[in-house]
């Protein structure tokens, strides 16, 4: 009795789960011109439309660079200051960790809108690296979160004996330290990459006519309900999971128990 | 510790700390000047705010967005926790991560995208109200896009994924033996849930509770496709001060009002959100 319970309700949430996703990709199948029912297919006319959508192809290989330029920087300055927080003790250190991991407390929203304002005063125009800052704004707490809990007593004694054997700080951490913590760094980098691929208000806010493949999926359905949107959405959806597999083969297959 | 070690140790977390102060202390410091100069009374005053106070219509975006996210944390709740407890208990252990991995699976899509798609389930001509129609139970499509509860659908399908990941995890780190002890001391399966289970996992709750409400106050996304500009929440009164009016102190005292909002959230849930260290 309570197994049949269970398996309805489990089945009931499953469905609405994926009923959108499963509506999305079977619309973006659709042969005619709205994406509601019947449906009239399968057809591949509007993944055509995409693909020959100059400002759609272009904002998807903005999306990219941003999402990797702004994820390696994240990455970068998240684990140098997660090292020097958790290797020294410094004066206020605990002030500094409170104040590095501060943003993830803020609503992108708020972050973005202070960019605007900011950027505004300073006479700042909008563009892709104003956005792109504002993604190492949300992602380095993130970052540094994730590497200073990865930091452990055996990795400095073996920065130690590093030292002992004549290595300068630098080769210390970028021979000893970064290869020891790589599934961290990974880590940071591939969520890091995931956040800014789906960020929406700070692109939003902060770019023009140039900008990355969410703001342009929303002028797209400023429009009205049309399978193009449809078919960009399937697309992403794609690639996303591609991508999540990686990850799940990558980062956790390796990693000793 | 050597001063060259001190040194080391500072240079390394000067990039870190140069970014966030720039980028986001110096924004916030910014923001909170002008929201202090009001553009249309123009000087220094706090007008922004007490206009805030003063006027219904922007009084009525807070209390909205109040209403729509402690309903959205609710409903949340209530759907993920049965949920998160069949994964757990009665789904065998070698399909759990499996089970898990299916719920994540359709949030890889863009959340964009996300809310369009359930635009398009709630449509007048959408799948929902043809269904209903077919099978007889509505003579007229339903109006669900544009109204409340589009943008409560729409926030639910996200934070029941999200509150199911937090309780289950919880459920997982309760040995079995606190369910064994209450048996063995006579209380039923209801009692033993209700005065054991439940309360060991509160902080599960409250995690994933804290973490929807402060995404789902400050998102734009979903009540703006979904819920339309039938009534306003907060996000979208800030979006329209600067789109339309480009009234940016007024849009910065806006936000401002949001964050204390959430900081309020934040101390209130404080003792349940103790971030432990690996």
């Amino acid at each position: 009795m309570v197994r049949a319970v269970a398996v309805v309700y489990a089945g009931a949430i499953y469905a609405f789960i994926f009923l959108p996703v499963l509506v999305l990709v079977l619309f973006s199948f659709q042969g005619t011109l709205f994406p509601i029912p019947p449906f009239n297919g399968p057809s591949l006319r509007w993944y055509e439309a995409v693909l020959n959508d100059p400002r759609l192809t272009s904002a998807l290989g903005n999306s990219f660079v941003v999402a990797v330029t702004t994820s390696g920087l994240a990455t970068l300055l998240g684990f140098l200051a997660a090292w020097g927080l958790a290797r020294f003790e410094l004066p206020g250190g605990v002030l500094l960790r409170g104040l590095i991991t501060l943003p993830l407390t803020v609503s992108y929203l708020i972050i973005g809108m202070g960019l605007l304002v900011f950027f505004n005063a300073l006479g700042v125009p909008k563009s892709l690296i104003a956005a792109g800052v504002g993604h190492v704004v949300i992602n380095l707490p993130l970052c540094f979160a994730i590497v200073y809990s990865q930091m452990g007593e055996h990795q400095a004694n073996i920065e130690r004996a590093a030292r002992d054997l004549g290595a300068a700080e630098w080769q210390v951490l970028a021979l000893v330290t970064a290869p020891m913590l790589w599934p961290a760094l990974f880590a940071s980098f591939f969520l890091s990459m995931t956040f800014s691929w789906d960020e929406f208000v700070i692109s939003f806010l902060l770019t023009r006519f140039d900008t990355t493949l969410p703001v342009e999926i929303w002028n797209l359905l400023r429009a009205g309900l049309n399978p193009k949107t449809n078919a960009v959405g399937s697309m992403v959806f794609g690639i996303s999971i591609v991508l999540a597999i990686v990850f799940e083969l990558t980062a956790f297959r390796r990693r000793p128990q | 510790m050597s001063l060259s070690a001190v040194r080391a140790g500072w240079a390394s977390i000067t990039p870190a700390l140069a970014w966030t102060l720039l980028f986001f202390v110096a924004p916030f410091l910014v923001m909170a000047v002008i929201s202090l100069h009001p553009q249309e009374a123009g000087g220094f005053s706090a007008a922004n705010y007490t206009q805030f106070f003063a006027n219904p219509s922007y009084w009525r975006a807070l209390t909205n967005s109040l209403e729509v996210t402690l309903l959205v944390t609710a409903v949340s709740i209530v759907l993920a926790y049965p949920f998160a407890w069949i994964l757990a208990t009665l789904v065998p252990e070698r399909w759990q991560r499996l089970a898990l991995m299916l719920a994540v699976l359709p949030f890889w899509t863009s959340y964009v995208v996300r809310s369009y798609s359930w635009l398009l389930v709630l449509a007048e001509k959408g799948i929902v109200n043809d269904t209903l129609i077919r099978l007889g139970l509505l003579a007229e499509p339903a109006q669900i896009a544009n109204t409340r509860l589009a943008t409560i659908i729409g926030f639910s399908h996200f934070f029941v994924m999200l509150l199911t990941l937090t309780i289950y995890a919880n459920l997982k780190q309760l040995s079995p033996n606190y369910r064994k002890a209450a048996a063995d001391l006579g209380a039923g399966p209801v009692r033993a849930f209700l005065h054991v289970v439940l309360p060991l996992t509160l902080p599960g709750i409250m995690v994933g509770a804290f973490l929807t409400f402060v995404l789902a106050i400050g998102d734009y996304i979903t009540p703006q496709i979904l819920g339309g500009n039938n009534e306003l929440l907060m996000p979208q009164l800030i979006m329209m001060q600067i789109g339309r009016r480009g009234d940016f102190p007024l849009a910065s005292a806006l936000s401002i009002i949001l964050m204390v909002v959430v900081s309020i959230a934040y101390v209130a849930c404080a003792r349940w959100l103790k971030i432990e260290r690996a």
